[in-house]
């Protein structure tokens, strides 16, 4: 650790995978290799270059032996697929999953709108509330919702605007996942 | 330590006398990075102080996380910083067969250091027959307890941070054993946290 001479050449510039978040060199650890390396033609084509080239590979491999390379290629294989699987569930649970937007009446014709299920589309339901309140300069804010998770529950019946917000905004949100209901308080008895 | 994705706790303001104490605190363990602590820890800006589980505390500069600690364990640099100040810290090297493990969260052991791939203190610049920078790894043995940083062969960035169990010197005798308490890795819970 001698070498601090020049005091301008810090901070280094690093590069980080777009896709697994690591420096690109070591992507092939992980189990996102093919995309890693999309990524980085795409947007950093001289260093795809150096690292992806025949002559890079060759080296790698040649600093290991043969068996420890049919445990790592054994080990990249099952990693791989472990990333695979994680990205089919996790467009099937995207598929599956359902947005609810509840109107709640709350007194006499005075409601609120409760909205569930956003975060199985990745999206942050801290931030979308605010983004709600916002938009409709309303009060908007994360409750939870009794036996777990998260809703979000904005003031004023405004179903119908968040319906269209959210559709126009958040593009991950298939339309047809979201599901507008009623819920009407019941007749108090007498 | 970060094996498991990190839910954050709360996020508090760092008070101006024990963000000077922190300072301190980084320069005393790390000398080398005074010419740049300024960059790294402007006076004038606020320091959070996130909580992170199993009582480690994190310093953060908005969403760019710095340092981070165990109880009153020494401070320790977070990977991208230590991507951004390579040479300011002291450093080994782990040989290419070992960075797997590493990356999984494994112990790291004592024969990925010794083996012809990696590097400890002092170590020829042909060891292996591969040519290293001259000096990139001192000539000083560590002791245990140091804090260091952890290359590998044929990368150009640090893949690992952590405090030695194990002395370097005692390393070359025994070749075995582990090298490194729990520390910090890439992809590992604390790489991937979002301060946002
Ligand atoms: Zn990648």
């Amino acid at each position: 650790m001698a070498e601090a001479s020049s005091s301008s050449e810090f901070p280094k510039k690093v590069i980080y995978c777009g896709i697994c978040s690591l420096p690109p060199e070591y992507c092939e650890f992980g189990g996102t290799v093919k995309k890693c390396e999309e990524w980085l033609q795409q947007n950093h084509p001289s260093m795809h270059e150096k690292l992806y080239s025949q002559e890079a590979i060759e080296q790698n491999l040649s600093t290991l032996s043969l068996e420890a390379q049919k445990r790592a290629e054994k080990d990249a294989q099952k990693k791989a697929a472990k990333a695979a699987s994680a990205e089919a569930k996790a467009q099937e649970q995207r598929a599956t999953s359902k947005v609810l937007i509840k109107r709640i009446e709350r007194n006499k014709r005075k409601y609120v709108t409760a909205v569930q299920g956003l975060e199985a589309f990745g999206l942050d339901i801290k931030k979308v509330a605010k983004d709600f309140g916002k938009k409709f300069a309303t009060g908007s804010s994360v409750t939870k919702v009794p036996g777990g998770g998260e809703e979000i529950t904005v003031q004023g019946d405004l179903s119908d605007d968040i319906y269209d917000f959210v559709v126009e905004n958040y593009k991950d949100v298939p339309e047809d996942n979201i599901e507008m209901v009623e819920d009407k308080k019941k007749k108090a008895a007498g | 330590m970060f094996k498991k994705d990190i839910i954050p706790g709360a996020k508090s303001k760092v008070k101006s006398s024990a963000q000077r104490a922190i300072r301190a605190k980084v320069l005393d363990q790390y000398p080398l990075l005074e010419p740049y602590i300024e960059d790294i820890m402007p006076k004038k800006e606020q320091l959070d102080l996130v909580k992170l589980p199993d009582r480690v505390s994190l310093y953060a500069l908005g969403s760019t996380p710095l340092f981070f600690q165990h109880m009153d364990d020494p401070l320790l640099p977070h990977l991208t910083l230590i991507h951004r100040y390579p040479t300011l810290f002291h450093r080994l090297r782990v040989d290419r067969g070992a960075i797997r493990f590493v990356l999984s969260g494994a112990t790291l052991m004592v024969p990925g250091l010794t083996s012809p791939g990696g590097r400890l203190p002092s170590d020829t610049p042909d060891k292996g027959g591969q040519v290293s920078e001259e000096g990139r790894y001192g000539t000083e043995e560590l002791e245990p307890g140091t804090v260091v940083v952890i290359e590998a062969e044929g990368k150009e960035n640090a893949c690992f941070v952590g405090t030695l169990k194990m002395g370097t010197a005692e390393m070359k005798k025994v070749k075995k054993g582990q090298a490194c308490e729990g520390g910090h890795y890439l992809g590992d819970g604390l790489w991937s946290l979002n301060l946002g």
